[in-house]
């Protein structure tokens, strides 16, 4: 038998707790909630009938409206698909230059460019497209097969070395390797391009040098060292290396040499897909698609030069 | 002193519950409450506002407030569509719904204050709950008659008069329930387009579901349920608990002036009893169903109407009215004790609230002048941190975000300073000597990619302030020239 206390101010019962004198009331439920709960319960038994509900051995019962979220996801998905194949015809119907002007082109390709990167380019390129070793930074200023947007979209579509029949082609020969010249000639090389970047270098070789470029290098990378876009020469005096800067990594390509491989996308993406890739790279790259020559950067007085220069400044 | 009470055995030997309203048992019975009608100066004023809060709800969304270039002219509108709220001179985009959170905090503190000061102002006259049930307690009157009329109704047997006053009130409480949940779907979109839309068939599920919901819920709540809600769904009697204190003005009984009470006879002298006549008109006019004479109870919303009961009997018996009223514990106990009464409406509490309502009233009212229809907001590329180009010099990226909530399309000529920039480029813009010009269309927003390009031999150190700043060709904006801090990173970053 238990006994109830009642709090003789409100003539309630109490429940028996107490927490620091202070004693809960037993007051009693109306009876209306008590009716709301048996009709969760109904409502409950109505849901178990119209909706996937109890895990069964082999899955669960479905329910006879025949709601799946799985089937919803993979319509919205549908829907979502359709939806950027309607803004992809608006990238395909547009001149790479239009969409690039265009701010609402320009934001669409920007986002659709990202996530095709991300996914398609990063793994050479690296996230932010700044390359590594042997991978070219799309970041900066230095373009191997040119930086214009026409010139970035053909790269993208044929590759480099590729094995397409419009892929980027050229090979630098192995000079040392295949005996095209001798070791030491090779060595007086390494210091002539060290020279042509703006470096100190050993007069006497650059000089014995100069006649081996001449003949055997100026015919891509141009008299001056200055590079080729349209074969993907590299321009030789700045201070940006595809293989390294220092001595052995320039010996070494004169000796062996790497030429690297980019894949052709044409089959993989869609011409849309590879418009915005396009666009992107080039947006991030300043748009400009121009090397800054090495003289106008080597000059003191540069800011005179500049396209804008803040007036803060 | 408690008192030990057996409930399972069945009150083996104990006497029966002192008073105490209802036997063992788990679940309590409602007991129905059938409100009086009373005549008095509370009663009009509530008569009043009820029909301004009305007119409020019901008007406000037929507003036409004119907006120019498109936008549409309702003058209060949630276009969740769109992604704005209007209210006459202002329209919100959804990143300043800080607004509308101060105003959340300026309805609570507000709501404190007056507690706190008046009691459950809030609850006896401007709670939609409360509102609407005297709404539908007002046609209960009109088909059913008063109090009396309506209990003998109750306990009638079924018949035509029954059903037919029962059935027309059912109806017109239906008819109000939807008006109520219709007004409300004016809200989130056009109201004459949405009222021709919703006769034709051609409303949104979501405006059809809204409105039965609504109309469910205002039939239920205000005319069935009513003092139920107050009792047991809402939280806002228990949270007041701990904002009313001795101090606090409350609907009262005095009964310093009421005690003793008892039964009066014409004639009777009025020496050595209260002028309490114990004739029950209190009670009997309380929508809680509860006696105000218990002193101040969970129950009581403070509606005074019991003021209004007590007075018209007061003057039938000829003593001064006011034997219930807006009174303090603290007074009427004083007086009780034979001291004079005193009243503290400015103390601790009362300030304290004064004082929050006050400070986040002058932070929204700063806020709102410092609004400005424009926006910019820069964030610097991460990955990669810069960029060094072929010449040695330094480049970072940024992305800068331009927003134009004006009506018309606006040119912000976008500038970067805090560091020498040889080259300052927006591909897809031609930037000028001096930065570069954005164009944004109304009511949109614009991303621009931003790259600056610093010499190295000019960078003294691996992280130099920069700033971002954009003016725009509108004279009357509150602030013309928008400005954003940020870095410029270089190599030094890395040592």
């Amino acid at each position: 038998m238990s006994e109830r206390e009642r709090d003789d101010h409100s003539g309630v019962e109490t429940t028996g707790h107490e927490w620091d004198g202070i004693k809960e009331l037993d007051n009693p439920l109306p009876r209306w909630w008590l009716i709301v709960w048996y009709a969760c319960i109904a409502f409950a038994i109505v849901y178990w009938v119209l909706f996937p509900a109890w895990p069964t051995l082999n899955g669960y019962t479905p329910g006879i409206l025949g709601q799946s979220d799985r089937v919803n996801v993979a319509n919205d998905m549908k829907a979502l698909e359709a939806q950027r194949g309607a803004e992809g015809v608006m990238l395909e119907k547009a001149s790479l230059e239009q969409i690039e002007k265009t701010p609402n082109l320009q934001a669409f390709a920007m986002a659709e460019g990202q996530a095709i990167f991300g996914n398609n380019c990063a793994p050479c390129h690296g996230a932010g497209g700044t390359g590594g070793k042997g991978y070219a930074n799309l970041r900066d200023d230095v373009w191997l097969w040119g930086g214009q947007l026409a010139d970035i979209e053909q790269t993208l579509k044929y590759g480099i070395r590729s094995g397409h029949p419009l892929a980027r082609m050229s090979m630098m020969p192995s000079f040392g390797r295949d005996g095209l010249l001798k070791p030491q000639e090779v060595n007086d090389l390494t210091e002539y391009v060290v020279f042509l970047s703006h470096r100190a270098a050993n007069s006497a070789a650059v000089a014995r040098a100069a006649p081996i470029f001449a003949a055997q290098c100026a015919a891509c990378h141009g008299p001056e060292g200055k590079g080729n876009q349209a074969v993907g020469a590299p321009n030789l005096t700045d201070s940006d290396w595809l293989y390294g800067s220092d001595r052995k990594s320039i010996h070494d390509q004169i000796w062996a040499a790497k030429g690297g491989v980019m894949p052709a996308w044409i089959d993989r993406l869609t011409p849309a897909q590879i418009k915005a890739v396009a666009v992107y790279v080039h947006v991030n790259s300043g748009g400009s698609g121009q090397a800054t020559p090495v003289a106008e950067a080597a000059a003191p007085a540069t800011d005179n030069t500049a396209a804008a220069t803040p007036a803060a400044q | 002193m408690t008192v030990v009470i057996d409930r399972v055995s069945g009150g083996g030997g104990d006497a029966p519950p002192p008073g105490g309203g209802h036997g063992p048992g788990l679940y309590q019975k409602r007991k129905a409450i059938y409100p009086k009608l009373v005549h008095g100066s509370f009663r009009r004023l509530k008569w009043g506002l009820m029909v301004v809060m009305l007119a409020i709800y019901y008007g406000t969304p037929w507003i036409r407030w004119p907006r120019p270039a498109g936008a549409p002219d309702q003058a209060v509108l949630i276009d969740f569509a769109h992604g704005r709220f209007y209210f006459f001179m202002f329209d919100l985009w959804p990143d300043e719904v800080y607004f509308i959170t101060g105003l959340l905090v300026l309805a609570a503190l507000g709501l404190f204050l007056t507690t706190a000061w008046l009691g459950r102002l809030w609850c006896g006259y401007a709670c939609p709950q409360t509102v609407w049930t005297d709404l539908y307690l007002y046609v209960e009157r009109l088909f059913e008659g008063d109090r009396n009329a309506r209990m003998r109704l109750a306990k009638a047997g079924w018949g035509p008069n029954k059903i037919a006053r029962k059935g027309a009130k059912h109806l017109v409480w239906l008819f109000i329930a939807a008006a109520t949940g219709g007004a409300w779907i004016f809200y989130f979109e056009d109201a004459p387009t949405l009222f021709r839309e919703f006769f034709a068939g051609e409303a949104s599920v979501t405006a059809y579901f809204s409105f039965a919901l609504l109309t469910f819920t205002t039939y239920s709540l205000a005319g069935t349920l009513r003092e139920q809600v107050c009792i047991y769904m809402c939280p806002w009697p228990r949270i007041q608990g701990a904002m009313v204190d001795r101090h606090s003005l409350q609907v009262t009984y005095r009964y310093d002036r009421g005690e003793p009470r008892g039964p009066h006879r014409k004639g009777d002298p009025w020496t050595g009893r209260g002028d309490c006549i114990d004739c029950q008109a209190c009670v009997v006019a309380c929508p809680m169903g509860i006696d105000i004479r218990h002193g101040s109870q969970l129950e009581c919303i403070n509606c005074a109407l019991c003021i209004d009961a007590c007075d018209e009997i007061m003057v039938k018996v000829d003593r001064p009215t006011g034997l219930i009223g807006y009174d303090s514990d603290e007074a009427v106990t004083r007086r009780a004790a034979g001291k004079k009464a005193i009243y503290r409406p400015i103390r601790l509490r009362t300030v304290f609230y004064a004082a929050a309502l006050i400070a986040v009233c002058s932070i929204m009212t700063w806020g709102f002048l410092q609004r400005t229809p424009y926006q910019l907001h820069v964030a610097r590329d991460r990955n990669p941190l810069f960029v060094r180009l072929s010449d040695g010099a330094i480049r970072n990226s940024y992305s800068v975000k331009l927003v134009n909530r004006s009506y018309q399309p606006r040119t912000f000529h976008v500038t970067f300073g805090g560091v020498p920039v040889r080259l300052l480029q927006a591909p897809g813009l031609t930037p000028d000597r001096t930065g570069v010009n954005v164009t944004v269309a109304s009511g949109e927003q614009r991303s621009i990619r931003l790259l600056a390009t610093v010499p190295a031999d000019r960078l003294t150190q691996a992280l130099t302030p920069a700033e971002v700043t954009a003016t725009v060709d509108d004279a009357d904006a509150p602030v013309r020239t928008l400005a954003a801090r940020t870095m410029f990173v270089s190599e030094g970053a890395r040592k």
